[in-house]
């Protein structure tokens, strides 16, 4: 199933924020967006994932719904987005509560998810007992529960310190790996961008446009590789070429704002 | 390669150290529930104290041994728990009506733009009118029996419930919402299992001044018209001079307080535990 932004433009009252953007996300392709602040990025998200209706433009579906998917948009949001009075189970339940899966597949499903993001022996825990990491993870859990054919992941590991980023990259990157299941990944961080995406999208800052669409010319598989960090870091070097001066100009409209 | 360097010793210098000054005290007030027990007996006792020296007239103010001399009087005679069951009565159904009215309406005014603007006008134009001013109006509606009694308790409860389920419907994160329409979760489940634990913090706190708005309504329309119940009571014994009586009324309404106080807490500790 692909996932296509059609000249997708939107504004907030007088605010220009996106305009014109169009790409398509193939299906089992992870599309990094990458852009300054305030370009637009995490509303491009949410438009795509159908939580936000755009002023211009849609966002559309091409090809068959997964066999077994319950939510083929699926998000992985910034700040986890987990129920505080809930368990770490009744968090990953709670999308499955109102599917037509019967309580012994769900209860099937569940566990999978637990056991895919390490947290079997965290079922009972709540929100509040887990650091950063485990509750992005518990996030994860949620989503893998319903058969995303697509995630939608709001910068994913920016509320998180660097080790927790680096173990949570890692199993991202393990999680994606079998091309089932792809992504749009919205990161303000390039070294994420390039590590993770098939292809990044570039966008300039607000309005937010297509500036560039790079392909990352590696498998995922040969970026793990110690050979891989030269020209990932070459990569990574391009890219910020292509957005310092306007992350520089976006931070001074911020700074003014 | 990593370049480990020894691990370092304490410095031997033979030039003489001083403590770092601790800076960080203070601003951080613990819970210490004995001290509150001590003061309140330790007023009790210069009280006692008073009345026991005759410093002061027992006619303006009886003595602490006094008062539970009344309260005990009137357990034995059984007139204590007639007056509390009509309060009782009176609280708990104007209570009632008037959180389930509130919360009603305040969950509409949280959800619905139409009600938000229709409603929210209604209460801030009503909500500052003192609720006892209205009972001479209710009786002319409702007539003398419980009805209008019962009915200034729930309009007391009622705005103040609304206001808070309301405010926290509007204080439940704007995200969980979205993450719950993200996968398609009905509206009545999004309500149900995000919005209505989200809000409830809120509507507790609510409740712990709809009780305190209750108990002094009740008082107050007792005093107005009524031939039983605690408000009564401290009413008659005040136009007969028996202070100890009307301090035991007094008494009996900050216990009555101070259990329903309890409750809520034992609510909060079941419904709120994940905080």
């Amino acid at each position: 199933m692909d996932l296509i932004a059609d000249h997708i433009s939107h504004r907030f009252g007088a605010l220009d924020v996106l305009d014109g953007v169009s790409f398509t996300v193939r299906a089992g392709e992870i599309v990094a967006i990458v852009g300054p602040s305030g370009c637009g990025k995490s509303t491009l998200l949410s438009i795509l994932g159908g939580l936000l209706r755009p002023s211009k433009g849609a966002a559309e579906l091409r090809g068959a719904q997964p066999a077994g998917s319950l939510n083929p948009l699926t998000f992985v949001f910034q700040d986890f987005a987990l129920l505080p009075w809930n368990t770490v189970e009744e968090n990953v339940a709670f999308p499955l509560l109102h599917t037509a899966l019967g309580a012994g597949e769900r209860r099937a499903v569940i566990d999978d998810a637990l056991r895919r993001t390490g947290l079997t022996d965290f079922r009972t825990a709540y929100p509040k007992q887990l650091s950063g990491g485990m509750r992005q993870r518990v996030g994860i859990a949620r989503a893998l529960a319903v058969r995303p054919a697509i995630l939608l992941m709001d910068e994913p590991l920016s509320a998180l310190d660097s080790q927790t980023r680096e173990l949570l990259m890692e199993d991202f990157v393990g999680l994606l790996a079998d091309g089932t299941m792809g992504a749009v990944y919205v990161t303000h961080n390039l070294e994420e961008a390039v590590r993770l995406a098939d292809r990044v999208v570039v966008l300039s800052r607000r309005p937010g446009r297509i500036r560039e669409i790079v392909t990352i010319p590696m498998t995922r598989a040969e970026r793990g590789t110690v050979e891989a960090r030269g020209p990932m870091a070459a990569l990574q070097g391009e890219l910020w070429s292509l957005i310092r001066k306007e992350a520089i100009d976006a931070e001074r409209e911020v700074q003014h704002a | 390669m990593l370049d480990r360097a020894p691990p370092e010793t304490k410095d031997r210098s033979t030039e003489a150290t001083r403590p770092v000054a601790f800076r960080g005290a203070g601003f951080t007030p613990g819970d210490s529930r004995s001290a509150g027990w001590i003061a309140l007996a330790l007023v009790i006792a210069v009280w006692q104290l008073a009345g026991s020296a005759g410093w002061v007239n027992p006619l303006f103010l009886p003595a602490p041994s006094a008062i539970a001399v009344a309260i005990t009087k009137l357990a034995m005679s059984g007139a204590i728990w007639q007056h509390l069951s009509w309060s009782i009565m009176r609280i708990g159904t104007g209570w009632i009506i008037g959180t389930a009215a509130g919360v009603v309406v305040g969950f509409a005014i949280g959800l619905s733009t139409m009600a938000r603007g229709v409603g929210i006008t209604f209460i801030s134009a009503l909500f500052p009118i003192p609720k006892i001013a209205l009972l001479p109006l209710l009786i002319l509606w409702l007539g003398i029996g419980e009805e209008p009694k019962i009915a200034t308790i729930a309009l007391g409860v009622f705005f103040s419930t609304a206001i808070s389920v309301y405010s926290g419907v509007d204080a439940v994160p704007r995200n969980l919402i979205r993450m719950a329409q993200s996968f398609n979760v009905p509206f009545h489940a999004i309500v149900r299992r995000v919005i209505w634990p989200g809000a409830l913090p809120s509507i507790l706190a609510g409740f712990r001044i709809t009780a305190s708005v209750a108990l002094l309504l009740v008082v107050s329309a007792e005093m107005i018209g009524a031939q039983y119940g605690i408000g009564a009571f401290v009413l008659q014994a005040g136009n007969l001079m028996q202070t100890d009586q009307l301090l035991a009324g007094v008494v009996i309404l900050s216990l009555f307080g101070l259990v329903v106080g309890k409750l809520i807490n034992l609510l909060e500790v079941r419904l709120l535990h994940w905080r």
